[in-house]
């Protein structure tokens, strides 16, 4: 059942992305990604990585599509006819994308337990992060204090983003009363 | 497989056929209304999909991810919709001159 549910949700998100790059109405194109990242965050929790689910609907389906419409209201509704696609263009894609897909033969099993990332340094965090940190929640205690300062650096760096474009967002918006 | 489980998979079953449903609404349009109408309708049956996969797979705390997705849908729609009745997300729009969102 969760195979069925993983196939169909992953052909969606596939016509969902087409229609994307396919549609010249950018407001469609911003519901339409609103609703991908929507099926991303499914995907996830299907996936029982619950904590990415959570960040992908907050930030991909909230944040993203506000940002969006935002940009929205300074651009034309309609995408201008570009240039024809390269071939060039479509040739790189297609290679980075196999290779990617090449790369993945060489990774564990889907949920198996003797993967390289359970050996490492997982089983003295589930053993002893409540004694060495406190919060019953691993997950929390890896992100907030094992990897403090990354977190510290994405928060800065997600900081910086909202800063840039709140700035390009106000500029020249200024309206007389 | 039970009773119970049989139930929930067909939920889901029906949930995949809406989110389907929903989803060619959103790529066909025609008018803005429909597909805002088709991704609030869309959000709610991701809700849906991880309730009803949270008591699939037994663990029913997914429930309060669901909650949180509602809010999140909400607050979408809300933009959404003041977009486009305004043409403007953050600027007053009545006497109101604080703005809202």
């Amino acid at each position: 059942m969760i195979e069925l549910l993983d196939i169909v949700i992953l052909g969606m998100m596939v016509v969902a992305a087409l229609a994307v790059l396919w549609l010249r109405d950018l407001f469609a194109v911003a519901m339409l990604s609103g609703a991908y990242s929507l099926m991303g965050a499914t995907l996830y929790v299907l996936l029982d990585a619950v904590d990415v689910a959570f960040t992908e609907a907050a930030v991909g389906a909230g944040i993203a599509t506000v940002l969006m419409l935002g940009t929205l209201t300074l651009v034309p509704r309609q995408e201008k006819p570009g240039k024809k696609p390269s071939l060039a263009g479509l040739f790189t894609v297609a290679a980075t994308g196999s290779l990617l897909i090449w790369a993945t033969l060489d990774m564990p099993e889907y949920g198996d337990p003797d993967a390289p990332i359970h050996h490492h340094v997982a089983p003295r965090y589930m053993k002893d992060s409540a004694a060495e940190v406190g919060p019953p929640n691993v997950v929390t205690s890896v992100l907030a204090s094992y990897r403090g300062y990354d977190t510290l650096g994405e928060t800065t760096v997600i900081f910086t983003a909202a800063i840039g474009v709140m700035a390009l967002l106000a500029r020249g918006r200024r309206r007389k009363p | 497989m039970d009773h119970t489980t049989l139930m929930f998979a067909a939920a889901a079953f029906a949930l995949l056929v809406a989110m389907v449903m929903a989803l060619v609404r959103a790529l066909m349009g025609p008018t803005v209304y429909d597909r805002i109408l088709a991704v609030n309708a869309f959000g709610t049956k991701t809700l849906l999909m991880i309730a009803v996969v949270g008591f699939l797979t037994e663990r029913p705390e997914f429930l309060d991810i669901a909650l949180v997705y509602a809010l999140i849908n909400f607050i979408g729609t809300v933009a959404v919709t003041k977009f486009v009745r305004y043409r403007s997300l953050g600027f007053p729009v009545g006497d109101n001159a604080e703005g809202e969102l």
